[in-house]
């Protein structure tokens, strides 16, 4: 185990989503390079408190990859710069002594900034509310083996439904669009056949949640780049194609879909 | 309470609606025509974008084709010119079906334009406080970052084009000679050999080398053509397509500054 | 006086229990269900599927999450799998096969009816989640693939990839946005609940904070739903998520719920070691890299040769050694323990000598190393990610750490607490597990409550409630519950102390870990229960929380959690070492066989434990359910 020393780190301070907010710079004498990001995080806010002041508000919960509650913009990326991980397990050891470490919250209209690092994602719940769902009230479904689902149509849709939900593609978009995210949902459910009953209303419902919150996707690539889970940007494509499908289809002569 | 389409557009403050959240897909939407529909919401306008970019890529590799026959000589190219205007004719009067030609063009121009216009209004809305540091992007390239400005200054040559060599008012100026219509080798040789508009038109087509091959992929992921089997193939396809146009393009005023095509 | 608990367990032959409890619960008219309130706290597997389902049937349901999102809560980092018995595979498993299982693997500490259930229904959940959209992993001829987990000797294990937690979890969360939309749920959330509200003897709703406020406001309902998970966080370090807490179901203790079993707590024995003192948790590895992995130490202690260079000679290669037919795959509570002996015998490795190895190298020379990347790719990128090594090469070092705890609050067949219309669900309650819980089913109970059970027991309750009034918000009780919420925050906030909430979470946890971990003695826990009261006082001397309680203020979340941690770490102590028998995860050093198995006593010991709240969590009233085996057999586990 060694040390990183001598950190100097900017971390975005704002008090409240309609308040002015600024750099504040905090040096990090010393931090165990086996330590998370945010145990480093930690660290710096025992200081804070030991200091008697606000310490840094940011989102996190699970620290191993899979809840999507944490976030930050690190040095200028989405969760930092390490590929496919989250800022969570993300470790020092990919930084060094003396480096200069700057920390924003992820920034869109869509994500109002809350405090400090912490913004409000709700947006991604709305456009789940809107049609990211198969219709399946409890207690009707048929036989799990019923319909099979071929190896590669369900590997396929487990791809896109490893989407975690962070909004990482959102904040690395330079548009502050969410096609990967609804993107990600969409073939996750489009695919399956379990999903072909709605799968015209789904994207339509969807696309629209989505265009009434965020930007548009002008095919950068970012937010795959960015994406923890590393969901390729087939799934707009997907989305996209679905889309002009369920604006075309004659839907009352669809048996399925 | 559901919420209305307006109140949707603009996000919920977390601080002071502290509401819980119910209702929320029961907005019901405005009922547009099929085309208004399509193109109000962002995914339907980048359709508009692609699917005139397809109408303006045919048109610029015809155009590039067409011209290659400069390198056959005046009468070869100014014969071509001449075929043009006369496409289906006698079916069609002289001219008509080029006009329509440019028409159609014309408004494939103007919906590309407005779509792009739009949509980065959107995006700026999307995110009206920048990141206040500075980013460091993955893979956004030079040419996915630039295309608003690769696009506008294509544009702008494509008004100075036209003033030059379809109207003629720019022609001559700074020559000796005069433009004549349907004289298009000797027009061109005139104009070419000016270096400042060489220079503008090599850099014109550079970046619409670069707007092209962003755009000729991106009109896949657009349309949502997408197959496993084939993706590798898009940025093949975008390249080499980008690469042809501009070869071509590049190649008349290279050609006529080197004295390779001359009066 | 201690209360007769009585379970309620239906009448009838085990297998008929619960079909003749449908049979006969009470029904609420379609019409009448939306002049029902219910109130559903946590968003998690258990909580998303019963808001989802009730407000499906017409009730008017509030969900309330301290999360941001519904999507985030802690079903979500379930790797394994989940049960059922689909019986698929036709390898001979059944609805009596997962029962028995069940009831053995939880050693006998379970109630036969409520675990039968669950078993039945099993087979409805998948059934349900496929039809939701759950990319279970599949044959090539598009069937439900199963795999065989935690040492059962069937596949009865669904799976999607490594993350079926989060596919299930989405699959719940996706049908409670469906009601969301359509206005059938009110979605409250990073709305943490403060205190239960019990008017008359029954539960009339819920205080909740805003965090982001930190508002104080009032809920009635008709019925109050607690899906609020576990409490392993008691041990500061554990698999839980930061944010994973006790506060809902303490809240409720402290409101004449009783808290069941709380030393009933699962060791998970493949994790990621601490690597230093800064560490805020620890990752769990799945258990499914024991089926190729050889563990093993060095059998010097002291031996700090880096593993390659340490002979097969010199190495001890323990649990093939002792428990040679199950070997590397030995049951978790034995293995986890088994690992602490030698560590604590100074044979671990590692840095901080705080492990044992799991070696793959004997499975690449076997298998290859293209068959490894395949099986477990993923799972050693997570683990270079996190420990820095490379364990194609070097072994993975791997350490027993608190995972999921069985014990919550007390709960009968109808997932009713013992304040009538308050129900817990999921991890929160304590009903199916006993004294340990078998691998992938977890998520089993948490959707099995949800879904099929809640939905049922919940119309009977209501149904003779119809147009009879109860109590609203303005009621002095909600009133009084509230400005004891508000000084309690304030006092976290005025106490002006030295020390942190994480500060004492850390002491605390290590007290809890040293004696009421893996292994318990009579005189630790007597050491614990002296020093714990001690920390706790110095806690509410020394704290301290800076910023205001008016805007968001994660240390004073803490603060709350902290206080409600400690006063459960004494009732837990006070249990393990009322407990004087091994069972299951409570493993007391006194009571073993000669070869260091769990001795257990059934003649004294085979009841449940719940806990009245008496003001003092030291001193908090024991009651006893006598647990009755008609169909299992009392017998003693033997992995040997």
């Amino acid at each position: 185990m060694n040390h990183l020393t001598n950190l100097k780190l900017k971390v975005w301070r704002q008090d409240g989503p309609d308040t002015a907010g600024k750099f504040e710079t905090h040096i990090v004498e010393s931090v165990s390079d086996e330590a998370s990001f945010l145990e480093m995080l930690d660290q710096l806010n025992e200081r804070l408190i030991s200091e008697n002041k606000d310490a840094i508000v940011f989102d996190h919960d699970c620290r191993e990859g899979i809840c999507g509650t944490c976030s930050l913009m690190i040095n200028g990326r989405a969760h930092g710069p390490q590929r496919a991980t989250t800022t969570c397990q993300l470790h020092m050891r990919t930084f060094s002594s003396g480096d200069e470490i700057v920390i924003e919250p992820w920034r869109a209209a869509a994500f109002p900034i809350i405090k400090d690092l912490m913004v409000d994602r709700a947006s991604f719940d709305r456009i789940i509310e809107s049609g990211g769902f198969i219709t399946s009230p409890t207690g009707g479904a048929p036989d799990a083996n019923l319909t099979p689902v071929p190896k590669p149509v369900a590997d396929a849709a487990m791809d896109s439904a490893g989407c975690i939900g962070c909004g990482a593609c959102v904040a690395a978009c330079p548009n502050g669009a969410a096609n990967l995210f609804t993107g990600a949902k969409i073939s996750h459910l489009n695919v399956l056949p379990q999903g072909q009953a709605e799968r015209y209303k789904r994207v339509e419902a969807m696309v629209n949640a989505m265009d009434d919150q965020f930007g548009s996707c002008t095919n950068h690539g970012e937010c795959s780049a960015a994406c923890p889970k590393e969901i390729s940007l087939d799934v707009i494509a997907l989305m996209n194609s679905d889309f002009r499908k369920a604006k075309t289809k004659n839907r009352k002569q669809l048996s399925r879909g | 309470m559901a919420q209305t389409q307006e109140t949707l557009r603009k996000p919920v403050n977390s601080r002071q609606s502290r509401a819980p959240v119910t209702g929320t897909a029961l907005a019901v939407r405005k009922q547009r025509s099929f085309l208004a529909d399509l193109y109000s919401t962002a995914v339907g306008k980048k359709y508009a974008m692609a699917i005139s970019g397809i109408a303006m890529m045919g048109f610029v590799l015809f155009h590039m084709l067409g011209n290659l026959k400069m390198y056959l000589g005046a009468a070869e190219l100014d014969q071509y010119a001449e075929f043009l205007k006369k496409l289906l004719y006698p079916l069609a009067p002289k001219g008509a079906v080029l006009w329509i030609l440019r028409g159609g063009l014309l408004a494939m121009l103007a919906l590309h334009l407005h779509a792009a216009w739009s949509l980065t209004v959107l995006n700026h809305q999307a995110r009206p406080v920048k990141y206040q540091s500075a980013r460091d992007y993955e893979v956004a390239n030079f040419a996915s970052r630039t295309m608003r400005y690769s696009g506008m200054i294509v544009a702008s040559f494509l008004i100075w084009h036209l003033l030059d060599l379809t109207f003629g008012v720019v022609n001559s100026v700074g020559t000796e000679g005069e433009f004549v219509t349907g004289e298009v080798y000797a027009n061109v040789v005139r104009s070419l050999d000016r270096w400042p508009v060489a220079a503008f038109y090599i850099l014109a087509n550079l970046l619409l080398g670069i707007h092209l091959r962003h755009g000729a992929w991106s009109i896949f992921q657009s349309l949502g053509w997408n197959n496993p089997r084939f993706n590798s193939w898009r940025w093949a396809f975008a390249t080499a397509f980008a690469l042809v146009v501009v070869v071509g393009n590049i190649s008349f005023p290279i050609a006529v500054l080197a004295g390779i095509v001359k009066v | 006086m201690s209360t007769v608990l009585n379970a309620k367990i239906p009448s009838g032959a085990l297998h008929e229990k619960w079909d003749n409890y449908k049979a006969n619960a009470k029904l609420v008219n379609p019409n009448n269900k939306r002049k029902f309130k219910v109130i559903v706290v946590g968003t998690g597997l258990a909580g998303a599927s019963a808001a989802a389902t009730l407000a499906e049937l017409g009730y008017q349901v509030d969900a309330f999450t301290f999360h941001d999102s519904a999507r985030r809560a802690h079903s979500i980092a379930a790797q394994g799998g989940i049960n059922a018995a689909k019986n698929y595979q036709g390898d001979g498993d059944s609805i009596n096969r997962l029962f028995v299982d069940t009831i053995k693997g939880g050693d006998f500490r379970s109630r036969e009816g409520n675990v039968h259930r669950l078993a039945q229904v099993s087979v409805d959940i998948i059934d349900q989640m496929v039809a939701q959209g759950v990319p279970f992993a599949r044959e090539y001829g598009g069937t439900l693939d199963n795999r065989s987990f935690g040492g059962a000797q069937v596949s009865r294990t669904f799976y999607a990839r490594g993350q079926t937690g989060q596919q299930l979890l989405l699959g719940a969360y996706q049908q409670l946005s469906r009601q969301i939309g359509l206005g059938g749920v009110r979605l409250f959330n990073r709305t943490e609940l403060v205190d239960v509200v019990v008017v008359d003897g029954r539960c009339s709703g819920i205080v909740v904070r805003d965090l982001l406020t930190g508002e104080i406001t009032s809920h009635a309902a008709h019925a109050v739903v607690m899906a609020t998970g576990g409490y392993g966080n008691v041990f500061y370090l554990s698999t839980n998520a930061m944010n994973c807490n006790v506060t809902a179901a303490w809240r409720a203790h402290r409101r004449g719920a009783m808290f069941a079993n709380p030393c009933y707590t699962q060791i998970h024995p493949t994790c990621i070691p601490q690597s230093d003192e800064s560490q805020s948790k620890l990752t769990l590895m799945s258990e499914s890299l024991r089926n190729d992995g050889r563990i093993w130490v060095p059998k010097n202690a002291d031996d700090a040769r880096p593993a390659d260079q340490i002979p097969e000679s010199e190495r001890d290669y323990y649990l093939e050694r002792l428990y040679p037919s199950y070997g590397n795959l030995a049951p978790r509570d034995i293995s986890s323990r088994a690992a602490k002996r030698l560590v604590d015998k100074g044979h671990g490795v590692g840095p901080l000598k705080n492990g044992v190895n799991l070696d793959f190298s004997a499975a690449i020379e076997r298998l290859g190393l293209d068959v490894v990347r395949e099986r477990y790719g993923n799972l050693f990128q997570m683990y270079e990610r996190i420990a820095g090594e490379d364990p194609y090469s070097t072994p993975m070092r791997i350490y027993p750490a608190t995972h999921y705890t069985m014990g919550g609050l007390w709960v009968d067949y109808e997932l009713a607490t013992t304040i009538p219309g308050l129900y817990a669900a999921g991890e929160a309650n304590f009903s199916d597990h006993g004294a340990n819980r078998l691998g992938a089913s977890a998520l089993m109970q948490g959707l099995s409550d949800g879904y099929f059970v809640l939905p049922y027991t919940i119309s009977n309750e209501l149904a003779p409630m119809l147009n009879k009034p109860v109590p609203t918000t303005d009621h002095p009780a909600f009133v009084q519950a509230e400005t004891e919420a508000r000084n309690r925050f304030n006092g976290y906030l005025n106490v002006s102390g030295t020390r942190s909430p994480d500060w004492f979470h850390r002491e605390l946890g290590k007290i809890i870990w040293d004696y009421c971990g893996m292994e318990r003695t009579q005189q630790g826990l007597e050491k614990a229960l002296s020093e714990l009261p001690a920390l706790y006082s110095e806690f509410k001397k020394d704290l301290r929380v800076t910023g205001t309680g008016e805007n968001i203020n994660q240390t004073l979340e803490k603060a709350g959690r902290v206080d409600d941690f400690f006063q459960l770490g004494m009732l837990m102590c006070r249990d393990a070492l009322d407990r004087e028998e091994s069972c299951g995860a409570h493993f007391r050093s006194e009571y073993q066989t000669a070869d260091g198995e769990a001795l257990r006593d059934d003649k004294n010991y085979c009841h449940v434990s719940a806990y009245d709240w008496t003001g003092d969590p030291m001193a908090a009233e024991l009651n006893k359910e006598k647990l009755e085996f008609e169909t299992a057999h009392l017998a003693t586990r033997s992995y040997k």
